[in-house]
C-alpha cells in the first residue's frame, strides 16, 4: 500500500512538471481549433503568437473533424482542407458562414533520391504508391487528377496504390519511411520535411483547385476569441504563419 | 445495509454503467435490420475476412512458438530471466503508435535488418507482423502462469515413468494447463482483432490487404456512421464470444 502511494506521488509529480500551465495563461480562455492535418505547422506556429487566447488544436483529415462535429463535438473553430466540407456543415446549420483563407498545391512527393520523374512513371508495374482515401480531402483531389488522365492510364496508376491513408500526414509517412515510391500531397506537406521529399509539379489542366475553408462552429464555447482566431487567418498573424508555411493566399485575391 | 456496503454497491454501479453504456449504444443507434445490410457492403465483408486471416495466422504463430518458450520461462531458471519476462510483457504497455514507429525501425524499408532483405511493410504479411507484436504478450503471461501453476509431482511422475521433457511437455502439461493456454489465446485473440495504430503505421490501409475491420470502422466513421456501428456491432459480439469462451474454459477447469 505504502509502495502504491509512493508510486501516485511520483506520477502527481511528474504530472505537475509536465504541464505548461502559468498562471498567466490559465487566466486566458482555451481555443479548441479542429483543422485538417496539412495545416498542422501553419496553425501551431499560429497558435503560438495568437494572444486572445490559449490554442489547443487537433489535426485529422477534414472528413473525420467534420463527422465529429456532425456527432456533436463542438471546437470553436473547423478548418478544412476544402470549402465543401465546411459549407455543408453551414448547410446543416452547424458552423456560421465559412470563409475560404488559404490554397494550396496538390503534387506528387517522392525521396529527394527518387527516379521517379511525372505521372507516367507511376504506371509502371512496380512502382508503389499512397493516397488519401476518397473521403479525406487530398484523396478526393487526387482521385479529380486521375480521373483527367486515359482510362488505361487512371486504372494503371490505381493498380499501383498499396495504401489510401485517412489524413495527409499518413501518406507523407509513408513516402518518407520508403514504405511506397510516391504518394500524393500538398506542397506545403514537402516543405515541411525539409528536403527529404522532393515535389514534382502535376501538370497544368490536371492540377485541382485547393482551396481551405474556415468556420466558427455554432454554439462555440468562446465566439469572440474563434472569430479573431479566424480574422487573424485572413489578415495579421494567422496569414503570416500560413505563408511562412508555404500556402498561398484564397484563390481569387 | 451499512454506508458502506451502499458505496460499495454505488462504486459497482457506475463502474458498470460507464464500461457497459458505449457497448449498449452501439445497438441502439442501429438496429438488427441496418446492423445486417451494411454487412452487405463488399468492403466491410474485405474487411471481416481480412481480420479473420491475420488474427488466426497471428494467433497460430503465437501459439507455435510461444508455448514452448512459455514452457522454459516457467520451467528454468537462469541468470536474466526477470529481464527476459520482463522485455516479453513490454509490449502488453508500449503505445500502438510505438509499437508501429517500432515496427517499422526494425523492420520497415529502411529498417535495422532491410540490408539483411527483411522487411515487411503494406502487405497483408506486415499486418500479421504487427498483430503478433501487439498480441504475443497476452498468450506468453498467461501460458507461462499456467505453466508455472502446476503441480510438479505430476510432471515428476511423468518423467519417472521415463517420458522426456518433450513428451511430459505435450502429454501432460499442455492438457492439464489447457484452460490457462486457452484463456490466453482469446485474449491475444481479441486483442490481434482490436488492432488498430500499429496495423494503420505500419501496414497501411488498403481494400483486402491490409484494411482490418478496425481500419473500415474509422474510414466509415466520415462518410458513414451506420456502417461504422454495423462493423463495431460485429467486432463486438466477436469479442464478447472470445470473452465468453474464456470464461466456459476456466469453468470446466474449476
Amino acid at each position: 500500500m505504502r509502495r502504491l502511494l509512493v508510486l501516485l506521488a511520483c506520477a502527481g509529480l511528474l504530472a505537475a512538471c509536465g504541464s505548461e500551465d502559468d498562471p498567466a495563461a490559465s487566466a486566458k480562455p482555451q481555443l479548441t481549433v479542429s483543422a485538417a492535418a496539412s495545416l498542422k505547422n501553419a496553425f501551431t506556429d499560429y497558435g503560438h503568437t495568437f494572444d486572445a487566447a490559449t490554442v489547443r488544436s487537433s489535426f485529422a483529415g477534414s472528413d473525420e473533424l467534420a463527422a465529429q462535429i456532425r456527432q456533436g463535438v463542438k471546437p470553436d473553430v473547423f478548418a478544412s482542407a476544402n470549402t465543401k466540407l465546411p459549407d455543408q456543415l453551414y448547410q446543416e446549420g452547424l458552423v456560421e458562414k465559412p470563409v475560404t483563407f488559404a490554397s494550396n498545391e496538390l503534387v506528387l512527393a517522392v525521396p529527394a533520391d527518387s527516379s521517379v520523374q511525372s505521372l507516367d512513371d507511376l504506371t509502371k508495374k512496380g512502382t508503389t504508391i499512397a493516397m488519401g482515401s476518397e473521403s479525406v480531402p487530398v484523396g478526393s483531389y487526387t482521385r479529380k487528377v486521375l480521373d483527367g488522365l486515359p482510362a488505361g492510364k487512371k486504372a494503371a496508376i490505381l493498380g499501383n496504390v498499396r495504401s489510401n491513408e485517412p489524413d495527409v500526414g499518413g501518406v507523407v509517412g509513408k513516402v518518407t519511411q520508403g514504405a511506397v515510391d510516391a504518394g500524393f500531397v500538398y506542397v506545403t506537406d514537402v516543405e515541411a520535411t525539409e528536403g527529404r521529399l522532393k515535389a514534382i509539379d502535376l501538370p497544368a489542366d490536371l492540377k485541382p483547385q485547393v482551396a481551405y475553408g474556415v468556420a466558427v462552429v455554432k454554439g462555440a464555447k468562446h465566439p469572440e476569441q474563434a472569430q479573431q482566431f479566424v480574422d487573424g487567418l485572413l489578415k495579421g498573424a494567422g496569414s503570416e504563419a500560413l505563408d511562412r508555411a508555404g500556402f498561398l493566399p484564397p484563390p481569387g485575391t | 445495509m451499512s454506508w458502506f456496503t451502499a458505496l460499495l454497491w454505488a462504486a459497482l454501479a457506475l463502474t458498470l454503467a460507464f464500461l457497459v453504456l458505449p457497448v449498449v449504444a452501439i445497438f441502439i443507434d442501429v438496429g438488427p435490420g441496418e446492423l445486417i445490410s451494411s454487412l452487405d457492403d463488399p468492403a466491410a465483408q474485405d474487411a471481416l475476412w481480412l481480420s479473420l486471416r491475420t488474427s488466426v495466422t497471428a494467433v497460430a504463430i503465437i501459439v507455435v512458438v510461444g508455448t514452448p518458450a512459455a514452457w522454459l520461462l516457467a520451467t528454468r531458471s537462469f541468470r536474466g530471466r526477470e529481464l527476459v519476462v520482463t522485455l516479453v510483457e513490454l509490449p502488453l504497455v508500449l503505445p500502438p503508435a510505438v509499437a508501429g514507429i517500432g515496427l517499422l525501425a526494425a523492420v520497415g524499408p529502411q529498417g535495422v535488418l532491410a540490408p539483411l532483405g527483411v522487411s515487411f511493410t503494406l502487405s497483408t504479411a506486415a499486418v500479421v507482423v504487427a498483430l503478433t507484436f501487439v498480441a504475443a504478450p497476452f498468450y506468453l503471461r498467461q501460458a507461462q502462469s499456467a505453466f508455472a501453476a502446476l503441480d510438479r509431482s505430476w510432471l515428476d511422475a511423468s518423467r519417472t515413468l521415463g517420458a522426456g521433457e518433450a513428451r511430459t511437455l505435450a502429454r501432460v502439461a499442455i492438457p492439464a494447463a489447457m484452460p490457462g493456454l486457452s484463456a490466453g489465446l482469446a485474449l491475444a485473440w481479441g486483442r490481434a482483432l482490436g488492432e488498430f495504430g500499429a496495423t494503420l503505421m505500419f501496414a497501411g490501409s488498403f481494400r483486402g490487404v491490409t484494411q482490418t475491420v478496425p481500419l473500415a470502422i474509422y474510414e466509415r466513421f466520415s462518410t458513414d456512421f451506420t456502417g461504422a456501428l454495423g462493423l463495431s456491432a460485429v467486432l463486438v459480439c466477436v469479442s464478447a464470444a472470445l470473452l465468453l469462451a474464456v470464461k466456459l474454459a476456466f469453468r470446466a477447469a474449476g
